[in-house]
């Protein structure tokens, strides 16, 4: 394993499976393996990071809205692709890809709940999940009608260019997508503590009808929220373009590991969101290192149920669906 | 005689709030019995408590000598105790009389019986008129009988009915007590939290008076209303018959 | 008007189920393979929707991960026949027990673990994909290769269920049959009803004396026995299982497609649903190779899960029977108005 972007990654899904052991420890001892185990730690941090974000925008929309968004993965995915196209075509920086990512996903998020989520909102529970499967798999076919189904490699000088800190050896892309995703945690989250909007958007949260009572534009408010989640969904997924290739397939797993990184940190909770991308990232590093491909792959199914068995609340504890 | 249901020392409190302060009472077979009190007296925690749908923080429920108070609802109701619920709650694509058919079920698996028993309960609360009736078609005092009808399926010693009355006009609560009389004169066992005092001294032979959680008064309806203690928890201290 | 509601039998309703089998097994004979081999498929989604029905629709229950089940028995199948050369009919019932067990140790972990309603959903998809994960990486079972029944020789051997398509045709059949009488009978039992009342309000239905840990569990563990025999034959009918294809999420959705758009709940819904959005899953499959787009397939899916819980969120076949009532509506009130005159009369 190297620093190659497409070697070292966080990616949830492999089409590489190799034989059934379950266990292949890396061989060689020493300096090497400390290194070799800093090297795929901060690896995992990184990417956890952007899990984080990804999993900060689920549970704003679940938290606010009791919404499961079953088609995060896809929003991720959105974002991927708005990555790889301004790239090649406008030779952006990865920075200013996310930012357009995060303006059309926003608008994105926001009609889509105006239009179409807004009606199913009250209704039962296992309704809500098959209009959002319905979603996701509409969602995946647009995406696989317009890009088709091949990965589009997103290789850029970014992808190659590692920054050596210590004993690690990092990709100068990681690094960039983690610190992107860490500032933006960290000030969606202010603004949600401090703001006006930020405070109606937490009472809208708590109590639909007492909001509506004192005069919050609740649908507005949800339409934002939405917005917003969907905007988090898509910067992740335009920062992670320089390291995965985009293809629709990646859709399901995002989905889910942004469920895993979720249940894990607790559903509703913002700096669980973090956390738990954080321990997902990690995670799934340290399982890449030890286990067989396949292992590591189901690694975070695994987790999802073991989690949700244990604690479903996650660690920060989350209000009752 | 043996009482069928005893209350001992119950206590329950929620991370400091005390909602049911060491209440103790017993009911005697074939009566009817109403809990009341002003608003937040703990009426309606002591009902749960009683119904097996909370666990009590300290004290006893014994019924028919046995202690029930962890016994969870679903073995509560088979053991002899029904409760009905405040929000009423009629399973929506099924009939009325396929409504009441639930609760026989938790002493046979043969529908044929299970609708007869229905059908019985339905026409013990005078619902049999409408049987293959759709529960959205029902007036509100017709779900209230329902609600009883469906626990009266289980073939409860005890019923315990949880503000029955609300909502419902005079004369709709004039037939709830012509129920009730009728069901206690059978031999069924009735435990009432009621709000509606005129109700409450038509119908129960013993009355328990809850305030701030702690029993205040046990008593005939009669001595209850009278009880200094008991007016001063409605009306305010310095109140003088 | 009073509407007759009882769920009593109703000859009607056998009489009417009856016909349209009697139709299927005409369409049986037709010589056109291409449509056998689809409604083949239809069917037997039809039967594997009717366990998942019986699981929401009647239990309450959410899963969105059915492919497990189906998995274990088409694995089962296949692992005993294609390795073994025992009999699939051990096979389906081996599959059925192993994954009625796996169901009922799912339910028991979530339920003792308060683990419900969506996280109980989001337990079973995770379940689901672990399990294709792991069987991929799991030489066994042929990992990623999967496995391959042999080639069938056109002739029908019952004792080893092989034959050519129109046997299948009928095997898948039977199963449908059997998954809408079954959902009928056990709508008019006592499970029925126990259920039901679960699935409304789980916390009245335990005062009212119902078990209801017990119920979700043996629910659930029927649905998965079920869905696992489903499994089994649909292996057979395609001759070869891959875990990615037999335990993927597609055939999740394609399980739960015909009781959401049919009819949650119903007897005739899955059968309804199955018969619509499949060949339509199908159809847009093959318009969008002949194009070269994939993909419109998935949208297809999409559109109609959306649409019909949008504007038939009891699926088509109550919206079926509501216009049929509708439309027979004005002699019945005749009918009961006269009845109803006459029973005041009398009383």
């Amino acid at each position: 394993m190297s620093g190659n972007a497409s070697a070292v990654r966080g990616a949830p899904s492999s089409t590489k499976r190799s034989r059934c052991k379950l266990l292949h420890p890396p061989a060689s001892g020493g300096v090497l393996m400390l290194s070799l185990w800093l090297n795929v730690l901060a690896s995992g941090v990184l990417i956890g990071l952007v899990y984080g974000l990804v999993a900060l925008g689920l549970t704003i929309i679940f938290g606010v809205m009791r919404v499961v968004n079953f088609a995060h993965g896809e929003m991720v995915v959105f974002g991927v692709y708005i990555g790889y196209w301004t790239v090649r075509i406008w030779d952006i920086p990865i920075i200013a890809a996310a930012a357009i990512a995060a303006v059309i996903m926003f608008l994105f998020g926001y009609l889509l709940e105006a239009l179409v989520v807004k009606r199913f909102v009250n209704r039962p529970h296992h309704y809500q999940f098959i209009v959002f499967i319905g979603l996701s798999l509409l969602f995946s076919g647009v995406l696989l009608v317009s890009f088709g189904p091949d990965p589009r490699p997103t290789a850029s000088q970014l992808s190659f260019q590692t920054v050596a800190v210590g004993p690690l050896t990092l990709d100068w892309a990681r690094i960039q997508a983690a610190l992107t995703a860490g500032v933006l945690i960290a000030a969606l989250s202010a603004y949600l503590k401090y703001s006006a909007f930020g405070r109606s958007l937490r009472a809208a949260a708590n109590n639909r009808l007492g909001g509506l009572v004192v005069g919050l534009n609740i649908p507005r408010v949800y339409a934002v929220t939405f917005g917003i989640g969907s905007a988090c969904a898509g910067v992740a997924g335009a920062l992670i373009s320089p390291l995965f290739d985009a293809q629709p397939y990646l859709a399901v797993d995002f989905t889910l590991l942004a469920f895993v990184t979720v249940i894990v940190g607790g559903l509703g909770s913002f700096g669980g969101a973090l956390l738990g991308g954080l321990t997902i990232g990690v995670a799934e590093a340290v399982a890449a290192l030890m286990f067989t491909p396949s292992m590591k792959t189901a690694l975070p199914y695994a987790l999802l149920i073991i989690i949700l068995i244990l604690r479903p609340r996650g660690f920060f504890g989350a209000k009752e669906v | 005689m043996t009482a069928l249901l005893e209350v001992k020392n119950l206590t329950k409190s929620f991370q400091g709030l005390v909602a049911v302060n060491d209440v103790s009472f017993a009911l005697a077979p074939g009566r009817i019995t109403a809990l009341i009190g002003p608003n937040g007296a703990g009426k309606t925690t002591c009902f749960n408590l009683v119904a097996g749908a909370l666990s009590p923080t300290r004290g006893q429920v014994l019924f028919e000598g046995r202690s029930i108070e962890r016994t969870p609802p679903e073995t509560v109701c088979r053991m002899g105790v029904a409760r009905t619920f405040q929000i009423v709650r009629p399973m929506k694509d099924m009939s009325v009389l396929e409504n009441a058919m639930v609760g026989a079920f938790s002493w046979t698996t043969s529908v044929k019986e299970a609708r007869a028993k229905a059908y019985e309960s339905l026409e013990n609360v005078g619902l049999a008129g409408k049987a293959n009736a759709r529960t959205d078609q029902l007036t509100l005092p017709d779900r209230k009988m329902l609600e009883m009808a469906k626990a009266l399926s289980t073939r409860p010693r005890l019923l315990l009915l949880d503000e029955v009355m609300a909502g419902l006009r005079p004369t709709e609560a004039a037939g709830v007590v012509g129920v009730l009389q009728k069901l206690a004169e059978s031999g069924l066992t009735i435990l009432l939290v009621e709000h509606v005092m005129r109700i409450v001294m038509e119908v129960a032979s013993t009355v328990v008076v809850l305030h701030h959680g702690a029993k205040i008064a046990e008593g005939k309806p009669s001595d209850v209303v009278a009880d200094p203690r008991v007016l001063e928890s409605y009306l305010g201290a310095g109140f003088h018959a | 008007m009073q509407k007759k509601f009882d769920q009593t039998s109703d000859p009607k309703r056998w009489g009417a189920g009856v016909l349209v089998f009697a139709i299927l097994a005409m369409v049986g004979s037709i010589s056109n393979a291409y449509i056998i081999s689809l409604l083949t498929v239809v069917l037997l989604f039809a039967f594997m929707g009717q366990s998942w029905n019986l699981m929401l629709g009647i239990g309450g229950q959410l899963s969105i991960g059915h492919a497990l089940f189906v998995g274990i028995g088409a694995y089962s199948v296949a692992i005993l026949n294609i390795k073994y050369g025992i009999t699939p009919w051990i096979g389906l019932i081996l599959g059925a027990a192993i994954a009625g067990l796996i169901g009922a140790v799912l339910a028991w972990l979530s339920f003792r673990f308060e683990v419900r309603g969506i996280y109980f959903a989001l337990l079973t998809i995770a379940a689901a994909e672990f399990a294709r994960i792991m069987f991929g990486g799991w030489d066994y079972v042929g990992g990623m290769q999967g496995l391959f029944f042999q080639a069938p020789t056109g002739s029908m051997d019952l004792a080893m269920l092989r034959g050519d398509t129109r046997f299948y045709y009928f095997v898948a059949l039977t199963l449908a049959a059997i998954g809408v009488a079954g959902t009928e009978m056990i709508s008019r039992s006592y499970l029925g009803y126990v259920w039901r009342a679960m699935r409304d309000d789980d916390d009245a239905a335990r005062a009212l004396g119902v078990q209801t840990f017990r119920h979700k569990i043996l629910v659930i563990s029927i649905s998965a026995a079920t869905a696992a025999i489903g499994g089994g034959v649909l292996g057979l009918v395609q001759g070869a299982i891959f875990p990615d294809s037999i335990m993927g999420m597609g055939i999740s959705v394609d399980v739960l497609i015909g009781p959401v758009v049919g009819g949650l709940g119903t007897a005739f819904g899955p059968l309804v649903g199955s018969m619509a959005a499949i060949p339509l899953h199908h159809a847009m499959g093959a318009l969008g190779d002949s194009f070269g787009i994939p993909g419109l397939n998935s949208i297809a899916y999409g559109a109609v899960l959306i649409l019909v819980v949008w504007f038939l969120p009891d699926g088509i076949w109550p919206a079926v029977v509501r216009l049929y009532g509708a439309i027979q509506l004005p002699a019945r009130v005749r009918i009961s108005k006269l009845q109803e005159v006459e029973n005041d009369r009398a009383a």
